[in-house]
């Protein structure tokens, strides 16, 4: 096994770096556009609610593999030439963003209204209500079912390998199928995937008990 | 001048007819007590003066505004409206002195250090300045309490209302956020609306009290006809039920 590991050294090493990269982004945009939505879906204008629903409703019920193979496929030809690597950091966003939502939103909810309505009737606007009161309150709601999606994130990350997007599992497929040492190739994959799932579960952990 | 005006109120939950055909005068300055049973709609009318629940009808002045005016901007009315609440709700992620500094700083735009002076000032007022670094979680119900009356009167409001602001007190803290209470009713022209069960605690400090049920206001005299003559059956009962005690 370390000589298998030696002799692909570097092919390890890009797939595990262009995983890193797309978990990071996709990990990055997807915290964003996934705290928008959640907002959304708890404004008070209905039309804002819908949008925000339905957005979240679509794409937690489609596969990962379809939207990835959508951006992949489909963007290409009507608007812009984009690689297996965007493609596959696109589809992992939207899908994790859906995720993140409802995780964001469960925490909202989970607030007290009583903050919200001491926050109003004070004056203050929805949004200053949400950004100063209801929101830091949520997130640390929040931190321990979002630590599992990132961890997912990392895990799906590998949807890459089948939009050509270089990644570990790309690059796994490849090796195991010129060297014929398949089941040791994986074993290989599966441990670059822990190097960088453990240390978000433990940093999650200590997040959760710093906070609680 | 009046400082809350209802007039001809109909407030609907659904199918639920919550106030009936409310019409009712606050004058600057006047303590008005509401009491009446559990679901008379004590509260629900309290909550309308500063907007937390809608009215479906008629017209609810305060401050010379109409809050059912779509075109009315409800946090102007807010600002000048304190509002106590049964449950405290202070702000859970904010130190004592930050729950009070917060709304004047973002709101009204007071300078940092003006804020912070008057924020102590206020803690000392409700007898807590040793309590300004501590968490809500850290401190006591009664302490909560008049935390709370601390921030809203942070905002200088020309008027409070106070939904049944000792209700979830231990009996033993009562009286510390009573005797805040009737301070802060006695502040220069301060207008105040009182939703309480405290019958002993309204005789003091009320100017008028308002009986309630089932949505409609059935009695609204000064303090001591109500007290001693009721007119309204039902208000007799109620009154004879709560004093017994």
């Amino acid at each position: 096994m370390i000589n298998l590991l030696s002799s692909n050294w570097h092919a390890f090493i890009s797939g595990f770096g262009w995983t890193l990269l797309s978990s990071v982004l996709a990990l990055f945009f997807s915290l964003i556009i996934g705290s928008l939505f959640a907002i959304l879906e708890v404004v008070p204008s209905k039309i804002l609610r819908i949008i925000g629903n339905v957005y979240v409703e679509v794409f937690r019920n489609i596969p990962l593999l379809v939207i990835t193979m959508f951006f992949y496929l489909v963007i290409p030809l009507y608007v812009v030439k984009i690689n297996g690597f965007t493609a596959g950091t696109i589809g992992l966003t939207i899908y994790t963003s859906a995720f993140i939502a409802e995780t964001v939103r469960a925490g909202i909810n989970s607030v007290d209204i009583g903050q919200m309505e001491a926050a109003r009737s004070q004056g203050m606007t929805f949004w200053q209500a949400m950004r100063y009161i209801v929101l830091p309150q949520a997130f640390k709601y929040v931190i321990p079912p979002l630590g599992n999606q990132f961890v997912n994130l990392v895990k799906n990350s590998s949807v890459l390998a089948f939009v050509a997007g270089f990644d570990l599992m790309y690059q796994g497929n490849a090796i195991a199928s010129q060297t014929f040492e398949t089941v040791n190739t994986y074993i290989i994959v599966g441990l670059f995937y822990l190097v960088i799932t453990l240390p978000i579960s433990y940093y999650m952990q200590h997040l959760e008990r710093k906070l609680a | 001048m009046s400082m809350i005006e209802f007039r001809d109120v109909q407030k609907y939950y659904g199918n639920f007819h919550a106030l009936k055909d409310v019409n009712l005068k606050i004058d600057k300055g006047e303590t008005v007590v509401l009491i009446g049973p559990s679901g008379s709609g004590k509260s629900t009318l309290a909550r309308t003066v500063n907007g937390l629940e809608t009215i479906q009808e008629g017209q609810l002045i305060v401050n010379g505004h109409d809050i059912a005016d779509k075109t009315t901007d409800i946090n102007l009315i807010r600002k000048d409206v304190g509002m106590v609440f049964q449950h405290f709700n202070l702000y859970a992620n904010k130190d004592v002195l930050e729950n009070i500094m917060l709304a004047p700083r973002i709101i009204l735009k007071l300078d940092e250090e003006e804020n912070k002076k008057q924020a102590m000032n206020l803690l000392d007022q409700v007898g807590l300045a040793d309590k300004a670094h501590n968490m809500p979680s850290q401190i006591s119900g009664g302490q909560k309490q008049r935390v709370a009356i601390a921030r809203s009167l942070a905002m200088k409001p020309r008027c409070m209302l106070f939904d049944e602001p000792t209700s979830a007190l231990d009996p033993e803290m009562i009286d510390d956020v009573l005797n805040v209470i009737k301070y802060v009713t006695n502040q220069g022209d301060m207008t105040s609306l009182i939703v309480t069960h405290e019958m002993g605690f309204a005789q003091e400090v009320a100017n008028r009290v308002i009986f309630m049920d089932q949505g409609q206001i059935l009695e609204d005299e000064p303090t001591d006809k109500f007290y001693n003559h009721p007119e309204n059956e039902r208000a007799r009962q109620f009154l004879s039920k709560i004093i017994k005690h």
